[in-house]
């Protein structure tokens, strides 16, 4: 296990925040986990490499938030879905750049590492957001 | 198992549902404790009940843990051992199977379970943050994600697949407002129309206010016995014969369907199994319905009808009152309300009056079989109890 970057969230919304979209995969059974994990699901294996992967994906969801907790009620309404990127892994996010009324199941989208920042106190991470590719 | 009952029902208890201004929620819990007491005169609770699992989403609410021993107390049980069980809107669902555990493993002959949870004082976007918490915190709530939010975003996906409508959903709303209508424990005791409900303002599109539960204050209990014991105690023993709890990932971008609920599948199918029944044996059912397009997707999970074909059920009118398979006759989540820690032993307690034909205006007639779907977070936690009513 490498002892610069632990196989954790954290580190995973730190790459993000340095733009690259990066997963862990077991060194041991290959499984890739997006998030990472510092323990293998599959195997309990504890070694991992750091994977980059495409942030290009298709909307396989979405919704439209209009009722907001407090920390989201200035951006409301707004548009979260899940995303099946080319790996075929999944990740949910904002979907900027797109009118509602023109979300579609299936639309091709990128993610986008400089997202709008709601006013949470923490955890202080970069939100990334989806935007059409 | 097949049939085997692996703990009787002898008693159970509810609190009016609605909003409860100045009462504390220990407070709440002991109208539903005296509701079931009362209901069993042989029962001595100080001398028989040897243990309570309660269930209790949130200490938010009231800046209250520790559940469990505020409830004991306010139940005039202290001394036992207490315990308080959290799986967010199967809170209670998961304090029944706990009691199921403690008759069966020997340790405690008869077992109080329940659940409460005071909410009313709270503004809905408290009361969304708070509920957001049985989510992702990290890739869901963070990217602004709500409860609301998850299901609408399985209602999508179950819409585009299945051309499923949000006329279908609404008709689950109309379904569940008129239940609650005949049950003088509803929050809402009114029926709407469709109209209204499509008329309703959006919450998390699809899903529109008239699809959403209720913020409600509520408590629930059922008293749980040996079944050998039970005649002991009361005449009319409800048997609780099969019993399944599961767990699913908390994200629901890690699952592998966005359109059913595997913990739900593998909860009934253990249930189904224990009980050795089938789907079409079950007479009368209470069913997650958090938000309308819930209960179409639980029919689909528990076996009710095929994938995909839940909007042709309840457009059928099989699930009404007077149907086939009355679901959610107590007016569910919907309209009778969600205090979400009560949620899931409330279901029960509506199963045991049907059962033991106490429903008054909303009794199915000669039910013997009945279910309960109760699901916690967006579907990390489901538990299904099947129940046979032996008078």
């Amino acid at each position: 296990m490498s002892t610069q970057t632990p196989f954790t969230i954290e580190q995973f919304y730190k790459f993000m925040s340095h733009g690259r979209l990066m997963a862990g995969k077991c060194a041991k059974c290959g499984k890739i986990h997006l998030p990472p994990r510092p323990i293998c699901d599959n195997c309990y294996s504890m070694e991992f490499t750091w994977t980059e992967i495409s942030g290009k994906g298709k909307l396989l969801t979405y919704t439209i938030i209009h009722v907001a907790p407090p920390q989201f009620q200035a951006l409301a309404p707004y548009a979260v879905g899940i995303v099946q990127l080319e790996s075929g892994l999944k990740l949910p996010g904002m979907i900027s750049n797109v009118p509602h009324e023109q979300l579609k199941i299936g639309m091709e989208l990128t993610i986008d590492f400089k997202a709008c920042a709601a006013g949470l106190t923490w955890p202080q991470w970069q939100r990334y957001c989806f935007r059409p590719a | 198992m097949n049939g085997k009952p692996l703990v009787s029902i002898i008693s159970a208890g509810l609190s009016k549902f609605g909003k409860h201004e100045g009462l504390y929620a220990r407070e709440l819990f002991s109208y539903a404790a005296k509701e079931a007491f009362d209901r069993c005169p042989k029962l001595e609770p100080k001398r028989d009940i040897k243990a309570m699992f309660i269930g209790h989403m949130g200490e938010a609410y009231e800046h209250q843990g520790h559940m469990g021993s505020a409830a004991a107390d306010w139940s005039g049980l202290l001394g036992i051992p207490a315990t308080r069980t959290e799986a967010a809107c199967a809170s209670s669902g998961a304090a029944l199977r706990s009691g199921i555990y403690a008759v069966l493993s020997g340790l405690a002959d008869i077992v109080i379970v329940g659940g409460v949870e005071k909410m009313t004082h709270r503004t809905t976007a408290e009361v969304t943050e708070y509920l957001a918490m049985a989510s992702d915190y990290p890739f869901e709530q963070f990217h602004g994600v709500t409860f609301p939010g998850l299901f609408a975003l399985m209602a999508t996906a179950h819409m585009n697949a299945y051309s499923t409508t949000q006329e279908n959903m609404a008709k689950v709303a109309v379904k569940n407002h008129h239940n609650a209508s005949l049950n003088p424990k509803a929050h809402m005791q009114k029926e709407v129309n469709l109209e209204a409900v499509m008329a309703s303002k959006p919450v998390a599109w699809p899903l529109k206010m008239y699809d959403c539960s209720l913020i409600t204050d509520g408590a629930s209990c059922i008293i749980l016995a040996k079944p050998e014991l039970a005649k002991k105690y009361t005449d009319q023993p409800v048997q609780i014969i099969g019993s399944g709890q599961a767990s699913d990932s908390i994200g629901l971008y890690e699952r592998q369907s966005l359109t059913s609920l595997q913990s739900a599948k593998t909860a009934a199918k253990t249930a189904y199994e224990m009980a050795g029944l089938k789907p079409d044996d079950i007479q009368v059912a209470e069913v997650h319905d958090c938000f309308t397009f819930v209960e179409l997707m639980s029919y689909e999970d528990l076996g009710f009808c095929p994938v995909g074909k839940s909007g042709k059920l309840i457009e059928s009118g099989e699930t009404q009152l007077e149907g086939r398979l009355p679901v959610n006759t107590s007016g569910g989540l919907k309209a009778k309300g969600h205090p979400v820690g009560a949620t899931g032993t409330a279901q029960t307690y509506e199963i045991y009056l049907q059962l033991t034909g106490q429903a008054d205006k909303r009794q199915v007639k000669d039910a013997k079989i009945g279910l309960t779907h109760n699901v916690g977070g967006s579907g990390a936690t489901a538990a299904v109890h099947i129940y046979r009513g032996d008078a």
